[in-house]
């Protein structure tokens, strides 16, 4: 167990490394000098090169990757160009916010997604299948950031109930973390939320429906009603056997969302790390969207390792001698 | 996974193939196998260091004469699969090497791997997976001449003549696809495919094996025909001791990855001198009922090719088992009779087993 | 040695079979499709659509690109204007007509390139195995490891906003998915028996792969990236969305939803249409995928 656990974890470092180059090398792909989103066109030339050597920009591309590596692991991203605050604490304050709207499309997302595809894998072929497969496809095919603005138009704009934008009071674009679980807050939670959660309860559907009647037709569940089992009881083993492909799913679709709320963070200006992705990108702040990528990469890559470790200890299958 | 091989250059096209010459006449032996040796490593620990290896073929060695059938039998995991992949060059052996008619394959000075391929074909057991499931048979039987430069339209008819030899009639099957024959026709495909491109030596690997009785029958009945017709040398790899002994001119027995016995199929089948040898073939049941099997002939599991036992592999489950057995492996030898060789050292004068021949010393 | 059965005895396996030639595996995949209802209806609207954008020229009313102050956010149903009018007073029906140049070619176009680029990549990975299938697939690995959305916009935001940038980040998006199903796929023939047969013909690596490997191979994989065609639209018309993608005042219905948010309160209606245009070409290509591979499925 200890082994599988190290070598899942040897074969994932190589993997974190190259997302740390990628990230760093994203900015550099970008045309025209870095230098340029900092300072200005005219600037006399000792200026412009006090800035160089103040950003290391500079050194040489491998120095300037290792640089930044070591400071990134031990907590240092930068200094924001557009704000001035530490990277650090724009991105944290982002990601907390992210994960509050993230977790709660997943949660939302998944209860809908087992709920559909445990009916619909019941009654493979009826009416309540086709319905749920239906709406899955829906889920899967409409774009989450029209969604977006059509839930804001309908609950916004004609019916006035919730609120079009932000994160309830004390949060702003410029990130604060002014979160609080009530009603003031959670009323700006839903709609994003809602809009989120479509993508992930497509997919949950469809892989619960597949799964549940997959098992359904496996010769054990036979062996379960002809020793008289009630319904409760055989969906009981049902569910024991599906739970890990489930919790599997659940993790990844978790990840998929932190990374990819962009699009819905900015229908709302919800004041996540899409926003600041967004913020980041429009400005050319380099050390701050290097280190939102990072982050939130990172974030992908060690939930995506979190349900590898799991995997056997839910599913003895997978155990390894 | 086999090695994949180097980009071979284009032969030279042929408007005919032509199937290759007899060069050492009728004493030289078609295929020698020398001292083939075959480890796979077993990944271990979290690091995934090598610390055993499954012995699947131990340095074995034989001939094949021109024109005979050589049996190769043995249990599952004994090493005729993977000694039938090594002959075929299908996978590249730890070391040893093998002759064809006189040359060396593969190897600086001797006959080139493509030219091999034309004088080698193989049949394999699982007929289904042995096809494209996406090509009608008419192609697959022609991919072979294609690559050696066949025009298309000669390819073509020279695909159905094979059809139409191994029995199937050309307009009903040139355009099948392989999900639409059954399992024997299939098979007739594959020796159809196999005689393609005109070779020289044939390896059956277990290719009646998943085949009904009766079918089975035919395609025996076909692959006779054909040997006597074209001239071909078989190597049959089976583990049906019955079919062995309908088919084969020789027989080769291997346990644990070595040759334990070979020779004649009527000395082995009536006398055999491997203690393994006479308790296979004492486990196949006999017609007769008043010849019924009491005991079995076999104690012990079967064999784990991971790290071999010292000495003589199968000392763990023979009864004649004794000290010598553990300390030294015996060789193969022929005891005075030298097509007929056993590696056991209770048939080898002198090596220390009771039950050895005394040493005869000629003065 | 005599034989067990004369080989006079006819054979029973080779008898009553028609003599007609069989059909071949892809039309027997259209037939299936032509049966089933909900993919044709799916492939009509995605042709008409397809026929639109090509013929925009000719088709359109008016000209998607002619301003007009007195004209802007006229409601849906407006003489003249039978989508309204979006906030610079452009038809809104011609504008979703060029649009859907533009938006269709940004859903395809990376398709198709990563299917071509995915493919030759998870194939030669998978048929020739060891080292080179270990290093393609941990670098590949590497951009996967990249949630796809994030991956797009971060490519797209570092490169500038621009069509042929958004394409090419579309693009480097789907090549490891793809890669990553062709490589599998690629792996599990290369393992059967017919593979060796086609080595023991002396076949070269690139003349097996061709002919014996591809055949296989691309059936799975283009059922698969068909699926893709929908998220690609989906993702395209975002970046476009966010400001990455096309500039205007290119039409273009992501970068539509764009301009049209701020209308949301004045005309909701007309700035949601170029969003139900993604919509329906984005479940048209979901349920026609789902028709092929039910189609391409033997065991049915």
């Amino acid at each position: 167990m200890l082994a599988y656990l190290l070598r899942r974890l040897l074969y994932t470092l190589p993997i974190a490394l190259g997302v740390t180059l990628l990230s760093f090398l994203l900015v550099y792909i970008a045309p025209g000098d870095p230098l340029n989103a900092i300072a200005p066109a005219d600037a006399p030339a000792e200026v412009v090169t006090a800035l160089k050597s103040a950003y290391g920009l500079d050194k040489p591309l491998p120095v300037q990757y290792g640089l930044w590596l070591t400071r990134a692991v031990q907590g240092d991203l930068g200094v924001s160009i557009a704000s001035g605050r530490t990277v650090r604490s724009e991105v944290l304050s982002a990601v907390k916010n992210t994960l509050i709207l993230a977790a709660f499309a997943a949660l939302l997302g998944m209860v809908a997604g087992v709920v559909l595809g445990a009916i619909a894998g019941n009654h493979i072929g009826g009416a309540a299948d086709r319905f749920a497969s239906g709406l899955s496809v829906l889920g899967v095919s409409i774009p989450h950031y029209w969604l977006g603005l059509v839930l804001t138009i309908i609950f916004s704009v004609w019916l006035d109930w919730l609120p079009a934008m932000g994160a309830g009071p004390g949060s702003s674009a410029a990130g604060g973390n002014a979160w609080a679980w009530d009603w003031a807050h959670f009323r700006h939670l839903i709609l994003p939320g809602v809009t989120l959660c479509v993508i992930p309860m497509g997919i949950v559907t469809r892989t619960v429906r597949a799964l549940v009647a997959e098992t359904l037709q496996q010769e054990f569940v036979t062996a379960l009603w002809a020793r008289g089992l009630g319904r409760l009881a055989v969906f009981r083993h049902v569910a024991k056997n599906a739970l890990p492909t489930i919790l599997a799913v659940a993790g990844l679709q978790l990840g998929y969302l932190m990374g990819g709320s962009i699009l819905v963070e900015t229908v709302f200006a919800w004041p996540g790390t899409g926003f600041l992705l967004n913020t980041a990108i429009f400005q050319r702040d380099i050390p701050l969207l290097q280190g939102t990528i990072l982050v939130l990469c990172m974030f992908f890559v060690a939930l995506n390792l979190l349900v590898d470790v799991l995997q056997p200890l839910i599913d003895p299958r997978m155990r390894r001698v | 996974m086999p090695p994949y091989e180097r980009l071979l250059i284009p032969m030279p096209p042929v408007t005919q193939l032509v199937r290759s010459p007899d060069r050492g006449g009728p004493v030289q032996p078609l295929l020698s196998v020398r001292n083939l040796v075959k480890h796979f490593p077993v990944r271990d620990g979290f690091l995934a260091r090598t610390k055993r290896a499954v012995h699947a073929v131990d340095d074995v060695s034989f001939d094949v004469a021109k024109g005979e059938t050589l049996g190769i039998v043995g249990e599952s995991g004994c090493g005729k699969s993977t000694t039938a992949r090594l002959i075929a060059r299908l996978m590249l052996p730890d070391s040893g090497g093998l002759l064809f008619d006189g040359d060396g394959v593969d190897e600086f000075g001797g006959m080139s791997l493509q030219e091999y391929r034309r004088n080698l074909q193989m049949v394999f057991q699982d007929s289904f997976a042995s096809l494209n499931p996406r090509m009608t048979m008419e192609d697959t039987i022609s991919f072979g001449p294609r690559e050696h430069g066949v025009g298309r339209q000669q390819a073509r008819t020279r695909a159905r003549a094979l059809l139409d030899r191994v029995g199937l009639r050309p307009a009903q099957f040139a355009q099948r696809y392989p999900h639409e024959l059954s399992g024997g026709q299939r098979q007739r495909v594959n020796i159809a495919r196999a005689l393609a491109l005109e070779p020289r030596l044939l390896i059956l690997d277990e290719a009646v094996a998943a085949l009904d009785k009766s079918v089975q029958a035919q395609v025996l009945n076909l692959l006779q025909e054909l040997k006597t017709e074209q001239g071909l040398t078989y190597i049959f790899i089976s583990h049906d001791l019955h079919v062995v002994q309908y088919l084969c001119d020789r027989v080769m027995v291997m346990y644990l990855g070595q040759v334990v016995e070979v020779g004649p199929v009527a000395q082995i089948y009536s006398a055999a001198r491997h203690p393994y040898t006479r308790a296979l073939l004492s486990a196949v049941p006999s017609m007769d009922p008043a010849r019924r099997t009491s005991k079995p002939p076999l104690s012990g599991d079967p064999p784990n090719p991971i790290n071999p036992p010292s000495g003589c592999r199968f000392r763990d489950r023979c009864p004649h088992a004794e000290a010598v057995c553990a300390s030294a492996a015996p060789l193969l030898h022929g005891q005075g009779n030298a097509a007929h060789l056993a590696a056991c050292h209770m048939t080898m004068a002198g090596s220390g087993h009771s039950a050895a021949p005394a040493l005869e010393i000629h003065v | 040695m005599t034989s067990i059965v004369s080989s006079a005895v006819p054979m029973p396996d080779a008898v009553l079979a028609p003599q007609v030639a069989s059909a071949g595996y892809w039309r027997s995949v259209l037939q299936r499709l032509h049966r089933d209802p909900v993919a044709m209806a799916c492939a009509a609207i995605l042709l008409l659509l397809v026929l639109a954008a090509l013929l925009a020229p000719w088709i359109t009313p008016a000209d998607p690109f002619k301003a007009s102050m007195l004209k802007r956010l006229l409601p849906v149903g407006s003489s003249g204007h039978w989508l309204g009018t979006d906030e610079l007073g452009r038809d809104l029906l011609s504008r979703l007509i060029y649009g859907g140049r533009l938006s269709l070619t940004m859903g395809i176009v990376p398709v198709v390139l990563a299917f071509v680029i995915g493919t030759s990549i998870g194939v030669l990975a998978g048929f020739l195995g060891g080292k080179i299938n270990m290093v393609v697939m941990r670098t590949l690995d590497v951009f996967y490891a990249f949630p796809s959305v994030l991956l797009a916009v971060a490519i797209s935001g570092a490169m500038g906003p621009g069509m042929s940038n958004s394409l090419l980040a579309l693009t480097i998006v789907f090549v490891p998915q793809i890669a990553r199903v062709a490589e599998s796929v690629t792996t599990q023939v290369a393992k059967l028996d017919y593979i060796d047969a086609a080595r023991m013909s002396g076949a070269g690596t690139l003349a097996i792969i061709r002919v014996q490997v591809l055949g296989n191979v691309l059936g799975p994989v283009f059922v698969y990236a068909t699926g893709l065609i929908s998220v690609c639209m989906i993702l395209a018309s975002g970046l476009s969305f966010l400001g990455l993608g096309v500039r205007p005042p290119e039409a273009e219905w992501g970068l539509m939803l764009n301009t049209l948010r701020s209308a949301i309160f004045n005309n909701p209606l007309v700035a949601a249409l170029p969003g139900v245009m993604i919509f329906i070409t984005s479940i048209c290509f979901n349920l026609l995928a789902d028709g092929i591979r039910s189609a391409m499925d033997l065991r049915r």
